[in-house]
């Protein structure tokens, strides 16, 4: 009996068909992911599952039984479980409470009862978790588990989890896949939501591939091979990408050394960094998020000041200077979170000229004809999808991160500073930006990658820095570097 | 069978200028009652209160004077608003380019009108300046919320005008609290026979030009929209988000000094307590239905400065009560503003 069957589901958000005449079986006690690229309808199908959305038209089997799931209430009573990318733990209870809240019976709640409940299903499905922790003292690792502990508390049969590995460093995936294996033995059923193609053919037993919000197919581990995921998913052969140089560091072109950055209570964020980049090289930085990595990309951008060090390009001292100087002293700028460091309501061509206004005027006033010619040029080169009086919020991810980054190249500058410049974005989308950013590096422009993408790193850069709780654990030759050795590191092992 | 359903995008060009009609006639369904309870036709009362001031030509010309300070206030409140400063002191500002303007209006006796009418008006913009500068440091320097000080400066103001009104500009003779008059070459000409209509019309519509061009077509109108739309992504591209804010401060103060300016000496030519019906408040609602377009604040300024006039006509046509025609033109202002928001909606067939 299948443990899901859902069948010929249809679901329209505006103009976007999200999923069309989808067809997707679950078997009892499976791993089996759902595969696709971002957008491709993977979480709005099981978001119907789970009661959040509900299906223009099309059946759901739960057992073999015909059931309506209009909200998570009745999916939880139903048996199916899910854990999404953002948890929904509150901070400031302990783990038992969170696991406990809202399925509780009666007016008192004994914390010693609880945590001796929570405690036995801890045992009883071996997730380990401290139920008197507070959640916000925990790492993102436990916090999944918390969640996974909390839907099997709620007697799930069925786990649905939203790219799970997505925040996790890769010792704690491979105690995620562990539990989830024996879980599985145990009779459990679990969907397993991805972009990866490593992860899914390491865990999973069946696979179904999305795209465009269509089913391309679902096939057995063993018929297929990563090559042939990749093509189902994307519809064409990608992934080719691949930094070939492998070009020593030179003399340096841009320096950091001994960036120090004090939080409140003297608590130092970014704590001694220092490493160098020579021109047409490129420094990854990898960590897991949370490490340092947003508040470095503030420090070099000049949004704020460190507490001491310095930053230097060909020897020039510009760790105190304002991003405008910063940019000027030939360092190219993207921003972390693009929605933050773009304009949304100026038109594109107002935000890919913002930066240089000195250039766009004439007699004192904005040369409106200057700044939309231009844009029309960065526009064909980065194939922008837009005209240049768009505003820039309609502009979808991808095309967004062109902006920024043709703004970032516009001056030519010696440094690129790209940070986080594939998240979010589709696999077209983070080809040509990953692309772009190798055709600098051939040019001499020496980049810096700030990526929590560990493939994205591994695969563009010439030496990679790990950052580890606002230090560098270590800075690694491409060469040398293997997932194992990174993720030791990015756990602060070694 | 097609359904219809409501989504968020920009209604179509067609709808927009149903949207004030439609804002008229839902106030009128909403208020009629307040009217008719008070024993009046409401249509009657429509009537005087949209139609009959622009029947005469003393009473448009009336709408004008009306509008004047509002289109300057909302002018002012339009710079701040636009660069993501939140100056709610328009009110003491204007006061301030008030007091300037009753000082060298009263004071340089011997100067002709093409001297002190220019001096009267720099030194009425530099007053609101001044007035605004205090509290744009304090956000710029300290972090202190704008809205707060400059709300709070406004307080002040009402006291120092009238410390100065029972102070050093009180009427020895008669005890009235009124600063000493205007000679003649401090007055602002009038632009029509018969009417109160002044040089400050003009001077609102000439500022409303100016920056107009500054917003739209200057690097530093760039810089204040781009600060005001998101300050991290100003930051970001390099702007001094303080210092342009700091600018649309003082500007904004000054505007609003002008409108003060205009007040004194183009209507009451001495300074009082009451010179400011609370015109840098309205200012903010000009700006707001204006959409922070200067054109559309003229638009706004104006249709208030309508209503603002029909109001009293009803009142005095239908023996209502004053306030009656006040809770009409709130009543309009509530709804329309509502109505902005239907702009960014639109109606599918699926």
């Amino acid at each position: 009996m299948l443990a899901v069957e859902m069948k010929g589901i249809n679901k329209t958000f505006g103009l976007v068909k999200a999923n069309q005449d989808v067809h997707f079986c679950l078997e009892q006690g499976e791993i089996h992911a759902l595969l696709g690229e971002n957008g491709a309808g993977k979480t709005t199908l099981m978001r119907i599952l789970y009661g959040l959305y509900k299906a223009d038209d099309g059946e759901i089997f739960i057992n073999g039984e015909k059931v309506n799931i209009a909200s998570p209430k009745e999916a939880i009573a139903a048996g199916i479980g899910m854990v999404t990318q953002h948890f929904t733990l509150v901070p400031t209870l302990t783990v038992a409470e969170n696991i406990v809240l809202g399925y509780t019976d009666g007016m008192l709640i004994s914390q010693k009862e609880i945590e001796k409940s929570v405690e036995a299903a801890s045992q009883k499905y071996g997730i380990d978790v401290n139920p008197a922790a507070m959640v916000k003292d925990l790492s993102v690792g436990e916090r999944q588990r918390v969640e996974i502990l909390k839907a099997l508390y709620r007697n799930a049969r069925v786990l649905i989890m939203d790219e799970p590995t997505a925040v996790l460093v890769p010792q704690e995936v491979d105690v995620l896949f562990e539990s989830l294996l024996r879980l599985v033995k145990e009779g459990l059923s679990v969907i397993f939501i991805s972009h990866k193609l490593v992860e899914v053919m390491a865990v999973c037993d069946r696979i179904t591939v999305l795209r465009d919000g269509r089913v391309t197919s679902t096939v057995n581990k063993a018929d297929t091979s990563q090559t042939e995921l990749a093509k189902m998913m994307v519809g064409r052969e990608t992934f080719g990408v691949k930094s070939q140089s492998t070009k020593c560091s030179g003399n340096a072109i841009y320096e950091l050394s001994g960036i120090t950055l004090e939080g409140k209570h003297g608590k130092k964020i970014l704590d001694n960094v220092s490493f160098c980049i020579s021109s047409g090289e490129i420094l990854g930085v990898a960590g897991v998020s949370g490490n340092g990595q947003g508040e470095l990309t503030h420090v070099i951008t000049g949004l704020i000041c460190p507490t001491s060090g310095s930053i230097k390009i060909e020897g020039k001292e510009i760790s105190h200077l304002s991003p405008g100087q910063i940019s000027d002293a030939g360092v190219g700028r993207t921003p972390e979170d693009r929605h933050e460091g773009t304009i949304g309501e100026l038109t594109v061509a107002e935000n890919l000229a913002i930066e240089n206004l000195k250039e766009f005027q004439k007699n004192g006033f904005l040369d409106q004809k200057r700044i939309v010619e231009s844009a029309k040029e960065k526009i064909k080169e980065f194939q922008i999808k837009a005209s240049p009086n768009d505003q820039l919020r309609k502009l979808s991810g991808g095309n967004m991160q062109k902006v920024v980054l043709a703004r970032a190249l516009a001056r030519k500058p010696k440094v690129l500073i790209a940070s986080q410049p594939t998240r979010g974005l589709d696999v077209g989308a983070t080809e040509y930006v990953r692309k772009r950013l190798l055709e600098e590096k051939e040019n001499g422009t020496a980049i810096l990658l700030l990526s929590e993408d560990l493939d994205e790193v591994l695969a563009l850069s010439d030496r990679i820095a790990v950052i580890y709780e606002g230090s560098i654990r270590g800075i690694v030759p491409s060469a040398e570097a293997t997932p194992e050795k990174i993720g030791l590191l990015m756990a602060g092992a070694g | 069978m097609s359904k219809l359903r409501i989504e968020r995008a920009a209604a179509p060009l067609w709808a927009k200028p149903l949207i004030p009609i439609v804002a008229v006639l839902v106030t009128f369904l909403v208020t009629s009652v307040l009217i008719i309870i008070a024993k009046a036709n409401p249509v009657s009362a429509y009537y005087h209160l949209l139609i009959e001031p622009l029947s005469t030509r003393f009473s448009v010309l009336e709408v004008l004077v009306k509008s004047t300070p509002l289109i300057l206030t909302g002018i002012a409140v339009t710079v701040a608003f636009a660069s993501g400063y939140f100056n709610i002191g328009a009110e003491g500002q204007l006061y301030a380019g008030a007091i300037a303007a009753a000082w060298i209006g009263s004071t340089f006796v011997n100067l002709p009108a093409i001297v002190v009418i220019p001096l009267m008006m720099l030194l009425g913009f530099l007053a609101g300046v001044i007035w605004a500068l205090i509290p744009a440091l304090l956000k710029i320097k300290l972090k202190v919320d704008e809205v707060v000080t400059t709300l709070l400066m406004n307080s002040i103001m009402v006291y120092v005008v009238s410390w100065l009104l029972n102070g050093v500009w009180r009427n020895p003779e008669t005890g009235a609290q009124q600063s000493p008059e205007f000679f003649e070459a401090a007055r602002y000409i009038k632009l029509a026979a018969k009417s109160r209509l002044h040089l400050g019309f003009i001077v609102a519509l000439v500022v409303v030009v100016i920056i107009y061009i500054l917003i739209k077509k200057t690097p530093l109108g760039l810089k204040m929209r781009a600060s005001g739309a998101s300050k991290a992504g100003a930051q970001f591209a390099g702007i001094n988000v303080n210092r342009t804010m700091l600018v649309a401060a003082l500007i904004s103060g000054g505007i609003a000094g002008l409108a003060g300016v205009g007040e004194i000496a183009g209507i009451h030519y001495h300074l009082i307590n009451e010179l400011s019906a609370g015109y840098g408040y309205t200012g903010i609602i000009a700006a707001t239905l204006g959409g922070l377009n200067p054109i559309g604040v003229l638009i706004a300024a104006l249709f208030i400065g309508l209503i603002g006039t029909g109001s009293l006509n009803v009142s005095m046509a239908l023996r209502v009560p004053v306030y009656l025609g006040d809770v009409v033109q709130s009543t309009l202002l509530l709804v329309t503003l509502a109505m902005l928001l239907l702009q960014n909606y639109r109606i599918k067939r699926i």
